[in-house]
C-alpha cells in the first residue's frame, strides 16, 4: 500500500503530570474518514489538536503526506490542514465571505478580489451563497459551522480535522452540518472527526477509533464495531452513545 | 469695560488658546495611541526582557503626577537640549496618556476570546498576523468607549501645560484676568464653557465612529 496521507506515531502528551495521550499511533489513508470517539477526558480533542500543533505533543511524530509536522514550518503546514472547531470560532468582525477569504488573502497572499471570488464558491458549496454578507452573529449555529467548513475548504486542505463539530448545535441544526460533512466524505476529502454523531459515523466513516484514558482501545469499520466489538469497554460506550442518541430523537 | 466687552475684545486670544489646547490634545493622543498600543502588545505578547522595561515605563507614566512629568520633561531635557514648552508638553502628557491607553488596549485585547487566536493560527497565520488582522481590529472596537473617556480626561489636562508656559486656553484666560484686573469668575467660566463644548463635540464624534464601526456581535452602550 502507498504511504498514508497522515501517520501518527507514538504520540504522548501530559498536562501538569497527567498523561492524557499515552502513545497513540494510527494511519489515515488518502480519502479516508475516521471518527474518533471516547468518553470525555479520553484525549480525543488533545489528539486532534496535536495533529496541527495547536497543542504541542511531548513526544511522537506526525507525518502529513511525507511531510513531518514540525514547529519551524508550522504556519505553512497548518495552512494545508483544515480545522473545524466545536464553537465555530468565526472571526466576529468579518462577514461570512471575508471569514472564508481572509486565509487566502492574508496567508496565501492571493489578491483580495480573487480571494473573495474563491470564497464565494466555497460558500456556495456549503449552501450559504445567500448569506455571504452576514456577520457571524447574524447566522444560526448550523450556518456558522458551515461557514467555518467553507473557511477550511478555501485553503485546499490535504485533510480536515473536526473537533466535535455538532456538539454545540441543536439536533435540527446538526443535520445540516452533518450533510455537508457527508458530502465531503463522498467527494473524497480526508477527514479526522471527533464526534459522537453516530448517524454520521455509520454513514460516512471508514473506521471508528475508540479511545479511553489516552490509548486507542479498539478501531474498525463502523458496522463491525457496532456488531461485535472486541472489548467490553467499547461495547458499553457504543451502547451509551447510541442510547442517548435514540433518546434525543424520541424526545424531539 | 463691561464683561461682555472684555470677552468680545479678548475672544481672539481665547480662541487662539483653545486652538493650542486642541493641537496639544491631538498630538498627545497620537503619541499616547502609538505608545499605548505598543505597551499593551508587548505586555500581552512580548518576551520577558521586553515586558519588564515596558511595565516600568508604563507604571511610571501612570504613577507620577502630570505636573511632575511636565517639569521633568521641560527642565530635565531642557538641561541638555533646549526644548520648546509645547514639545515638552506633548512628550510628557503623551507618555502619560500612553500609560493609560495601554491599559485600555490591554483590557480590550484580552476581552477578545482565545478561540479567535486559535482559529487564526489554525488557518496558518503567524502570531503577529493573527494579532494584526484578527485580534486588534476586534479589540479596537471594544476600546472606543473607554477611549472616549481618555479623550475627555486628556483634553481637560492640557490646561496643566500652563505650568511650563504653553500659552493654551487656561493661560490665555489667566493673562486676560491679570490685564483686566478683575472679571476673574466670568473669564474662567467662559473658558470652562469652551472646554466643555469642545469636549462634548469630540465625544459625539467618537460615538459616531463607534456607530460606524459597529458590527453585530459587538454590542455597544445601549
Amino acid at each position: 500500500m502507498s504511504e498514508p496521507l497522515l501517520r501518527i506515531e507514538d504520540l504522548h502528551k501530559s498536562y501538569a503530570g497527567t498523561e492524557v495521550l499515552k502513545g497513540i499511533s494510527f494511519d489515515l489513508e488518502r480519502g479516508e474518514t475516521k471518527v474518533l470517539i471516547g468518553p470525555s477526558g479520553s484525549g480525543k480533542s488533545t489528539l486532534l489538536r496535536c495533529v496541527n500543533h495547536l497543542t504541542r505533543p511531548d513526544r511522537g511524530r506526525i507525518v502529513l503526506d511525507g511531510d513531518e509536522v514540525v514547529d519551524n514550518r508550522i504556519n505553512a503546514i497548518r495552512a494545508t490542514i483544515g480545522f473545524v472547531f466545536q464553537d465555530f470560532n468565526l472571526f466576529t468582525h468579518l462577514r461570512a465571505l471575508d471569514n472564508v477569504a481572509v486565509g487566502l488573502w492574508r496567508v496565501r497572499g492571493m489578491d483580495r478580489r480573487s480571494a473573495r471570488e474563491r470564497a464565494a464558491r466555497e460558500l456556495e458549496r456549503v449552501g450559504l451563497a445567500n448569506r455571504a454578507e452576514a456577520y457571524p452573529a447574524e447566522l444560526s449555529g448550523g450556518q456558522q459551522q458551515r461557514v467555518s467548513i467553507a473557511r477550511a475548504l478555501a485553503m485546499d486542505p490535504r485533510i480536515i480535522l473536526f473537533d466535535e463539530p455538532t456538539s454545540a448545535l441543536d439536533p435540527e441544526l446538526t443535520e445540516e452540518v452533518v450533510e455537508v460533512m457527508r458530502q465531503l466524505a463522498r467527494e473524497g476529502m480526508t477527514m479526522l472527526v471527533v464526534s459522537h454523531e453516530m448517524g454520521f459515523a455509520r454513514s460516512a466513516a471508514d473506521e471508528i477509533i475508540f479511545m479511553d484514558h489516552g490509548v486507542i482501545v479498539e478501531e474498525g469499520p463502523p458496522e463491525k464495531l457496532f456488531r461485535d466489538a472486541q472489548h467490553a469497554r467499547t461495547r458499553d460506550f457504543l451502547r451509551i452513545i447510541s442510547g442517548s442518541h435514540a433518546q434525543e430523537e424520541g424526545a424531539s | 469695560m463691561s464683561i461682555y466687552g472684555v470677552l468680545l475684545d479678548q475672544l481672539p486670544y481665547l480662541l487662539q488658546g483653545l486652538g493650542i489646547a486642541v493641537l496639544l490634545l491631538m498630538a498627545l493622543l497620537v503619541v499616547g495611541l502609538v505608545l499605548g498600543l505598543f505597551f499593551a502588545l508587548v505586555e500581552i505578547y512580548g518576551p520577558l526582557w521586553a515586558r519588564l522595561p515596558v511595565y516600568a515605563l508604563e507604571r511610571f507614566a501612570r504613577g507620577v503626577p502630570a505636573i511632575i512629568l511636565l517639569f521633568l520633561f521641560y527642565y530635565g531635557i531642557g538641561n541638555v537640549y533646549a526644548i520648546p514648552s509645547f514639545a515638552a508638553a506633548v512628550a510628557a502628557l503623551g507618555l502619560r496618556s500612553g500609560g493609560y491607553q495601554s491599559q485600555i488596549f490591554r483590557g480590550a485585547i484580552q476581552s477578545v476570546p482565545y478561540g479567535q487566536m486559535l482559529a487564526a493560527r489554525a488557518i496558518g497565520m503567524g502570531r503577529m498576523g493573527a494579532v494584526a488582522y484578527i485580534i486588534v481590529p476586534q479589540a479596537l472596537r471594544h476600546a472606543i468607549g473607554p477611549w472616549s473617556n481618555e479623550f475627555s480626561a486628556e483634553f481637560k489636562d492640557t490646561s496643566l501645560a500652563y505650568v511650563i508656559g504653553v500659552i493654551e486656553l487656561t493661560r490665555q484666560a489667566h493673562y486676560i484676568i491679570s490685564n483686566q484686573h478683575g472679571h476673574t469668575l466670568p473669564v474662567l467660566l467662559f473658558a470652562a464653557v469652551l472646554y466643555f463644548v469642545v469636549n462634548r463635540f469630540g465625544n459625539s464624534l467618537l460615538y459616531r465612529l463607534e456607530d460606524r464601526l459597529e458590527v453585530p456581535g459587538f454590542e455597544r452602550r445601549s
